[in-house]
């Protein structure tokens, strides 16, 4: 079998499209970087979506953490507490349990137009299940980074935008927002790099890989085990991780050449250091 | 346990509870908890080392050393811990078996991969087929701690690298005006000074190591995760105690168990941090 035709078959596997069996016997090179490059598929699906909403609500919990009334910041402390000191790992078993024993508790969602059955199936699916445990843990860990960074926005900023008139909405708009995500922006690509490798965990953890569709390391770990071989096929999940790093880092650095455009000299400003924590 | 408990079924409420959690399986949990420390207790120790290691090596005279070193940890660093957690124990078993094979059957001169199998002979296997089973389960707990201590030893190493640099270089030049070499300046002046800008690193790393021990249940071994998994999933009337899926309890308490860790660890790395910064110019000790 060609590699071509490998790759009609197998390309979309992981989202259920070509052949349904995987590959067994003589499992040749192609079809492993095939496949599982088809499974990483689903990581960049977990991960982009996670990011995309986990940073507009990291950016509302912070505001509330700083600036809020009470009634709000105490609920946004809690959360981050409970999100940042336990492991994703459990989350992600404590949300499957928790939302496959939604219908036989009665717990009813009312969501208006849609009916209930579907919704709480949904929710025991990879697809909708842990993309919202991984948007809940990224909100939380880049609650903490854009915090962090509000509290240290230089005070004389802040004593301009006043001085210019500016005051709510726009102030936060034009000048506390930038400033914050110019000092969060180097911890905050990590945290978006971390999160990545995090969706390694998915199926390995409470969320069971639906008629095989699993992700990369999913695909990694059955070859495998078909193969005894563990020396082709997790260096392949491997180098797709450090591929998808490489690419976060180059998208983080141009939006960070951007946020800092206005700033003159390159000594001082925030440099984007690669993977200087490590994430949950 | 008690006396009470010799028939399940006819107890109710609060003794039924008393029974169910005092059963041998459940001691199984409690003991969990202990392997969930005894880790932690087995890593420490090797993580340090390796974290040394690598640090020294990262400033090491000698090129291709250092080079070694960032290699190690800009890899596992690239790397999801996941992956390294599921392809390191493999490989240092089937690499162990190798060797062995090579050392007890040297005559036997077969292919260790053949097809789709990896074979050694039969005198080879580790730990052998004959074993009993705890010592299967040992063997699986030391690969764990190995797959831990090889990926949070980079951590380490690359934590304490910025700390050994941090340390201010007049001092250094200071000790070598005074005629100490350099073994001395490293040990009397590098190190002692090097804890207050590694322990905020460190708190972290350790706040990550013991999030990352449930992972422990992907290595096979019998811990925390397990249990819960197993006690929490339905349990028919063909049981002694007969109960729905409490998993989301189990878990719930799992989660309630870590914040409890996190949490107090927090307060003594703050302490800690405290103590060691007395003495230092830096704005978190004079503050």
């Amino acid at each position: 079998m060609s590699c071509a035709q490998t790759l009609a078959d197998y390309g979309l596997r992981a989202f259920g499209y070509g052949e349904r069996l995987l590959p067994k016997g003589d499992i040749t090179l192609c079809e492993q970087i095939v496949l599982i490059g088809s499974g990483m598929l689903w990581n960049v699906y977990f991960g982009l979506l996670a990011v995309i909403f986990g940073f507009i609500f990291a950016t509302a919990i912070a505001v509330a953490r700083v600036t809020g009334p009470f009634w709000l910041r105490w609920p946004s402390e809690l959360f981050v507490f409970l999100f940042r000191g336990s492991p994703l790992f459990i989350q992600f078993f404590f949300a499957y349990a928790l939302f496959s024993s939604l219908p036989r508790t009665g717990v009813e969602i009312n969501l208006g137009l849609f009916t209930l059955a579907p919704h709480t199936s949904w929710l025991t699916k990879a697809w909708l299940g842990a993309t919202i445990v991984l948007f809940l843990n990224t909100s939380a860990y880049s609650a903490e980074i854009f915090t962090g960074a509000l509290r240290s926005v230089p005070k004389g900023d802040v004593e301009a935008a006043d001085a210019f008139g500016l005051s709510g909405w726009s102030r936060f708009r034009r000048v506390l927002w930038p400033t914050t995500l110019r000092l969060a922006w180097p911890s905050y690509s990590n945290e978006a790099i971390f999160l990545f490798h995090a969706t390694a965990l998915i199926f390995f953890s409470g969320f069971p890989a639906w008629r095989q569709q699993g992700d990369g390391l999913y695909y990694a770990n059955y070859f495998a085990e078909q193969t005894f071989n563990p020396f082709v096929s997790y260096p392949i999940v491997a180098g797709f991780f450090i591929l998808y790093s490489l690419f976060i880092l180059m998208f983080f650095g141009a939006v960070s050449k951007r946020l800092n455009r206005h700033i003159a000299s390159p000594v001082g400003r925030p440099r984007l250091r690669p993977l200087t924590i490590l994430g949950r | 346990m008690f006396e009470f408990c010799t028939d399940p079924k006819t107890l109710e409420g609060l003794t039924w509870l008393t029974c169910y959690v005092t059963t041998p399986k459940h001691m199984n949990l409690l003991w969990s908890v202990f392997v969930v420390f005894g880790l932690l207790a087995a890593v420490i120790p090797p993580i340090l080392m390796l974290g040394f290691a690598g640090a020294l090596a990262r400033q090491s005279k000698i090129a291709p050393v250092r080079m070694l070193g960032l290699g190690y940890t800009s890899l596992v660093r690239g790397v999801p811990d996941i992956v390294l957690f599921l392809f390191f124990p493999i490989f240092l078993d089937q690499m162990i078996e190798i060797l062995r094979h090579l050392m007890i059957c040297p005559g036997d001169g077969r292919a260790f991969y053949q097809g789709n199998e990896f074979s050694v002979c039969t005198e080879a296997k580790m730990p052998l087929g004959s074993s009993a089973q705890w010592v299967h389960q040992t063997w699986g707990f030391v690969l764990a701690v190995c797959a831990f201590a090889f990926v949070f030893g980079a951590f380490t190493a690359n934590t304490l690298y910025g700390a050994l640099q941090a340390v201010p270089q007049p001092q250094l030049e200071t000790a070598r005006a005074f005629g100490m070499t350099d073994r001395q300046t490293f040990w009397r002046i590098q190190m002692p000074q090097m804890w207050i800008y590694a322990l905020p690193g460190l708190s972290n790393l350790w706040m990550i190591l013991l999030k990352a021990t449930p992972l422990l249940f992907l290595l096979g071994v019998r811990d925390v995760v397990y249990w819960a998994r197993e006690l929490g999933s339905m349990k028919t009337q063909a049981y002694e105690y007969a109960h729905p899926d409490w998993r989301v309890y189990y878990f719930g308490g799992l989660l309630v168990f870590y914040l409890a860790l996190t949490w107090g660890s927090q307060k003594v790395f703050d302490r800690l941090q405290a103590r060691v910064g007395r003495g230092q110019a830096t704005i978190g000790a004079t503050a």
